[in-house]
């Protein structure tokens, strides 16, 4: 560690080794390894009926006709509904982040009214009283289409003359938006080279192992509802279903149980959620459903999906002026919970750890006949990384500087931190250059650009590359007043209650709602530390509405951001409180006592000491607590907070390219990342390792590909190929620790990280090792074909 | 995804998976193991009104010598063929092809006979029993029929099998000393079938090849043969497999879709031909 | 319908199934061994994967009249008394994080480490090509598989 941090803020001068900073084998997979896991569609429902959703298998047309009477009358069927049958019961879903005054928001019902616009639209449910039955009733409601003319392509759907999803909008753009920063012109008129290019950040489905579920009971002859969903938003899904559909919220209880896996997926309020509970409510009986992996293909959001005009400004001896940058944002067919909002989450990013006079950004959202995108992993924010990273190693190849170099020629020092950024952001600490140095130590940069020069001079039909990655990204969203700022219609605060039960231990309710990311363990250790318990004495309690009444969830690497401080907050609440009541008991000087371990004792008198488990017991019978205080023992802490994280690291890729086939191979792998206070190394690294995967697959692999019809073409994991362990190698992983200020644990957010970082490393490098040929950018996925086509346009002179 | 509602029967013997199959007409299919149709089935691309159970009919399973071939049940499985000793022995191109099918646990169910009756233009099975000169033990209604391999494959997914046959062996000539072989299998992550694979069969005598064998998988609608190439070969020494792998793609109509346009795959054959070629060759 | 038993876990279980009925619907729906997920449809993310008669198997790739007669252990089946030395090595390396792999993933691993006790990194890879990952990079899974057959050729001295 470059720097080291006093691990456990939270406890000072204690024995004991801390909690924070180890690697705590995770409490959650005891019950994972041995399958005793309750998935969504592993609840148990007695008579619940199984819902079977009718989608279009086309992706633009007029319903002329629904014939459900087939359907109807097959055994086990109880009823069928098109979106005229359920009148007020088909509603809407909802778009939370109305990015401009003027954004073009369309309906969009959970049953197509009139027409479908994207394959999988959904234009009825069938209920049975089995899932097999319902399968097959699906295919027994019989629908005409008129088909229409699809956009798929955002420039087509953007000119005249273009097929309109929308028409009573009258036109595909859902929104342009201009964020200025500085005289951009002015700063390109004072630089000696600029570079431009087209970057195609493609469409990306998230394919969460567990498919999304949802199962909805109504509870006894009351009008209450019990939802369970695989959700990552158990409680933001709480507030929309009930602004959606009537229910009361206070009538609705919402539980994200076992979750497998989101990646932003599973951050929404789906039609099939709503459809659930309209209709558990209208036919009060429990309704459930579960996706098959054919439906989560087309019916569960997608991600990236912009077109990324970027142009850089530079002086000769490589300062960077000004960065320009103009995205066209694939929309999809509707907008879902934040779909618009998803290029914003990029806007402040797009100038990266990197010192400038000048950043213009624009954005135009665009509708096309596509399932519609929202968060997937980094949203926005790797697609700016991937763009500033991309366009720096073209600068550096421009200047004939070694890209390292380059970066570190326009790096905000670490001297300088705290730093404003071009596009308004202060980013509180960081050290590029320790986190750096360490990265090219571990990778033995300087031997692999020998050998990339051997092999250069010797034309090697496979030939090594470079890619160099150094990013930031902001975390821990999010301030509640920056979002409203940005007209983000939530906050970002996270809430934590802490109870010391009656024989001492502990209930660590939070408002995060895990779904693979280890809270229980990584809460458990916080509260270890800050109360002196042991770990295992700490359930962590979430996910539940009931339960968790509070919360904000899980996404954006915020969890250990945001909620990480309401722990802390509240954890400290209760040790303020206890420490009352021990001084108390011990007729001493709350200024008297130091709390160490667990254990209250008198400064200079060893002998009087208690524990926090005794003065729990004590707040529970309450026989003797000072005047005025209320019995029992906890703390709540709801914490907004500060402002957000800036993780940062440098990752570097050593990419093999045959340059016969086009094949392009991840070699090694280094990263060295700033996290800032680990609270579990074990985990931290399993968050970079699956980080680092998912971006490489961005980079190599993954694509979702439509035809002109708007099909999708690759619908199954047969055709969306996602790495196997055959297709990636292990990493190399380390740290450096440059705690954050704004946040008191010193820590930062890690979910995001290595996704956000490692597409550009792999593209850089694929592209470093064919500049000899004239390459200066490949289009992702880097596949064979791209690969080898590129290279045949560059020998052909044909390069852009 | 569940299936559509089928009929199924588990015959004991041969004769009666025949009867049942013929009996069940044209929408009967047989079901070996599965592991091709089962996905199928569930995406209801498939909806045969019978299947006929053949994955436990002992009389299909297995590897036996014959003389101067060796004959492979068509209910062996994968994992089973690759490991057998015969199939090492005498048709390594075999264990070496069916090591790059799909999966462990598929090749545990999926079957030798299965994966070349289904006939998948990507699969690479067919190559090498196309390149080394499989006969086809073909049983139905009306007896024994035999089909050399390069009448067997048809056309996309199709076979000379008739609907009330059942694919019962393949017996595979033992090629003798001094032929080597290799496979080159181009995807794009492990799991996915092969963009192109080339299967290469090389006997080399007094320092140059004195004849090689060609095969090229997912190239046109079933497996082929690169007979140029093959025809360059003979007599030709280390220098001379790149000219005669320029000649690979000749004749070929490979398909264009999501994975590779045809261009790339006959840019492909070319060079994994050499690459086949060359290794298979060992000079 | 048709009549099937088959021994889960150890012990026998009877029942009547439709011909389409997939063994893993099954597992799930009739004997309520709810810890063996389902991820596609394709036979693709090996979520599924049990063992059949001692062998690796995708079981939404077999029907369960298929299964009659067998022998099937599914992730809840494989501890006998205590974990087995691969679920144990799961925990240690932290080889899981959502966790709906990780029935398939270790059921696969323990067929692999059956044929082959002593695996390089390499044949582990391959081991584990047909299950899907989504989470840990198979960083960490790759470990534990070693560190499992370390304990596991360990005990068998």
């Amino acid at each position: 560690m470059t720097e080291t941090t006093e691990a456990g803020t939270a406890q000072a001068g204690t024995a004991r080794t801390p909690a924070i900073g180890s690697p705590v084998r995770r409490k959650e997979d005891d019950r994972l390894v041995t399958g005793q896991t309750t998935w969504t569609d592993n609840v148990a429902l007695p008579g619940a009926l199984h819902m079977g959703l009718v989608r279009s298998p086309i992706a633009h047309a007029r319903i002329t006709g629904i014939d459900t009477s087939a359907a109807k009358a097959m055994p086990g069927v109880v009823d069928v509904f098109t979106a005229a049958d359920l009148g007020d019961d088909n509603v809407k879903i909802p778009c939370v982040w109305p990015v401009t005054d003027d954004i073009v928001m369309p309906d969009f019902h959970s049953l197509a009214v009139d027409k479908v616009r994207q394959v999988g639209d959904v234009v009825a449910v069938v209920l049975a009283q089995d899932k097999v039955t319902a399968e097959d009733a699906i295919e027994n409601v019989v629908v005409d289409y008129d088909p229409l003319p699809a956009v798929v392509d955002m420039e087509a759907a953007l000119a005249d003359g273009s097929p309109i999803l929308h028409e009573d909008k009258g036109t595909n753009q859902c929104y342009t938006m201009n964020f200025p920063c500085g005289d951009y012109e002015a700063a390109k008129a004072a630089s000696d080279v600029v570079v431009s290019r087209r970057f195609i950040n493609q469409r990306l489905i998230p394919v969460a192992m567990e498919p999304r579920a949802v199962a909805c009971s109504p509870m006894g002859t009351s009008e209450e509802y019990t939802l369970w969903s695989a959700t990552q938003v158990p409680h933001v899904l709480r507030v929309l279903l009930a602004l959606s559909t009537g229910v009361p919220e206070n009538q609705l209880r919402v539980i994200a149980p076992d979750v497998g896996g989101g990646f932003g997926s599973k951050l929404q309020m789906y039609r099939e959620e709503a459809l659930a509970l309209v209709l558990a409510r209208r036919l009060g009986r429990p309704v459930r459903w579960t996706e098959t992996r054919s439906e989560n293909m087309v019916a569960t959001h997608h991600g990236r999906d912009q077109i990324q005009d970027v142009e850089i400004a530079a002086t000769r001896d490589g300062t960077i002026k000004g960065l320009k940058v103009a995205l066209t944002a694939n929309m999809g067919a509707y907008l879902q919970i934040i779909t618009p909002g998803i290029p914003l989450l990029g806007m402040f990013m797009y100038n990266g750890i990197y010192k400038m006079d000048a950043y213009d950004f624009s954005c135009t959202g665009v509708f096309t006949n596509t399932t519609p995108t929202d968060a997937y992993r980094g949203a926005g924010r790797p697609e700016a990384t991937y763009a500033i990273e991309r366009i720096v190693d073209e600068l550096a190849a421009e200047l004939g500087m070694d890209p390292i170099e380059l970066r570190r020629k326009n790096w905000i020092a670490h001297e300088e931190f705290p730093y404003q950024t071009i596009s308004g952001l202060t980013y509180d600490t960081g050290n590029y250059e320790a986190a750096t140095e360490k990265a090219l130590e571990l990778f033995k940069y300087d031997e692999l650009r020998a050998e990339q020069q051997r092999r250069r001079e010797s034309n090697d039909l496979v030939q090594l590359g470079i890619g160099v990655s150094t990013f930031t990204e902001m975390c821990g969203l999010a301030p509640s007043r920056t979002l409203g700022a940005l007209k983000y219609v939530a906050g970002g605060w996270e809430n934590c209650t802490i109870r010391v039960l009656p024989l001492g231990k502990v209930e660590l309710v939070t408002g995060t709602s895990p779904h693979g990311q280890g809270h229980v363990t990584s809460w458990s250790q916080i509260a270890s530390d800050v109360l002196g318990v042991p770990v295992e004495d700490v359930e962590v309690i979430h996910g539940d509405t009931a339960r968790s009444p509070y919360g904000m969830d899980t996404y954006g690497s915020r969890s250990l951001a945001v909620g990480g401080q309401a722990i802390l907050r509240a954890g400290q609440k209760v040790v303020e409180k206890a420490k009352l009541i021990a001084a108390h008991q011990m007729e001493a000087n709350p200024d008297d006592l130091e709390f160490v371990d667990g254990a209250f004792r008198v400064k200079g008198d060893p002998e009087k000491s208690t524990t926090i488990q005794a003065v729990a017991f004590e707040a529970f019978t309450a026989h003797n607590l000072p005047d005025g205080m209320e019995p029992t023992l906890s703390g709540e802490s709801t914490v907004d907070p500060a402002d957000f994280s800036f993780p940062h690291g440098t990752h570097l890729a050593a990419m093999e390219v045959d340059t016969e086939t086009g094949k392009a191979t991840l070699r090694s792998y280094v990263c060295v990342d700033d996290v800032g206070v680990v609270v579990n190394p074990l985990i931290v690294e399993g968050q970079v390792h699956g980080g680092i995967a998912q971006g490489v697959a961005q980079a190599l692999y993954e694509g979702a590909v439509y035809d002109a019809d708007g099909n999708l073409l690759t619908a199954s994991m047969a055709d969306y190929l996602l790495p196997t362990a055959l297709d990636l190698p292990s990493f190399v992983t380390d740290r450096t620790v440059t705690p954050s200020t704004t946040h008191p644990l010193g820590t930062k957010g890690v979910g995001e990280a290595g996704t956000i970082a490692s597409t550009p490393a792999i593209i850089n490098g694929v592209v470093d090792a064919l500049r000899p040929y004239g390459v200066n950018d490949v289009p992702m996925p880097a596949s064979p074909e791209h690969v080898w086509r590129t290279l045949q346009a560059a020998k052909a002179g044909g390069a852009a | 995804m569940i299936p559509a509602a089928f009929d199924y029967v588990r015959p004991g013997s041969l004769d009666e998976a025949v009867r049942a199959l013929h009996e069940g007409g044209e929408d009967a299919k047989v079901l070996a193991g599965g592991q091709s149709l089962m996905p199928m089935l569930r995406m209801r691309l498939a909806t045969p009104s019978l299947l006929v159970d053949c994955s436990r009919l002992g009389e299909l399973r297995g590897v036996r010598d014959d003389g101067d071939a060796i004959v492979i049940g068509a209910g062996t499985p994968h994992h089973e063929v690759m490991h057998d000793a015969l199939v090492r022995a005498h048709a390594p191109l075999i264990a070496t092809v069916t090591a790059t099918v799909a999966d462990p646990a598929i090749r545990h169910r999926g079957t030798f006979g299965g994966s070349l009756a289904h006939a998948d233009p990507a699969a690479d099975l067919p190559t090498a029993a196309l390149v080394l000169g499989a006969q086809f033990s073909i049983v139905g209604p009306g007896g024994r029929r035999t089909v050399a391999a390069a009448d067997f494959f048809t056309d996309f997914f199709t076979t000379a099998l008739a609907a009330d046959e059942i694919l019962e062996s393949v017996r595979i000539p033992k090629l003798g000393d001094g032929w080597s072989f290799d496979y080159q299998k181009f995807n794009r992550t492990a799991q996915a079938w092969a963009i192109v694979g080339v299967a290469a069969a090389v006997r080399r005598s007094n320092g140059s090849i004195a004849e090689a064998r060609v095969g090229l998988t997912n190239m046109g609608a079933g497996p082929l043969r690169a007979s140029a190439t093959e025809a360059a070969l003979a007599g030709a020494g280390a220098d001379g497999i790149a000219a005669a792998a320029e000649q690979a793609a000749q004749n070929t109509s490979p398909t264009s879709d999501l994975h590779a346009q045809a261009d790339f795959r006959q840019h492909l054959a070319r060079v994994l031909t050499r690459r086949a070629v060359t290794n298979a060759a060992r000079f | 319908m048709h009549r099937i038993s088959v021994t889960v876990n150890g012990t026998t279980r009877e029942g009547e199934v439709e011909a389409r009925t997939l063994l893993v619907h099954w597992l799930r729906d009739s004997l309520g061994l709810a810890g063996t997920p389902i991820g596609c449809d394709t036979s693709n993310c090996g979520a599924c994967t049990v063992l059949m008669d001692g062998r690796s198997v995708k079981s939404c790739s077999v029907l369960a009249v298929q299964a009659d007669g067998s022998e099937v252990t599914t992730i809840q089946g494989l501890a006998n008394g205590e974990w087995h030395p691969v679920q144990k090595a799961f925990k240690e390396c932290h080889a899981l994080q959502c966790g709906y792999c990780t029935p398939g993933m270790i059921t696969a691993a323990v067929d692999l480490l059956g044929e082959n006790p002593d695996p390089t990194e390499e044949e582990i890879r391959h081991g584990l090509e047909g299950n899907l990952c989504r989470c840990t990079g198979y960083h960490n899974i790759v470990k534990a598989v070693e560190l499992a057959a370390g304990e596991m050729r360990e005990a068998a001295k």
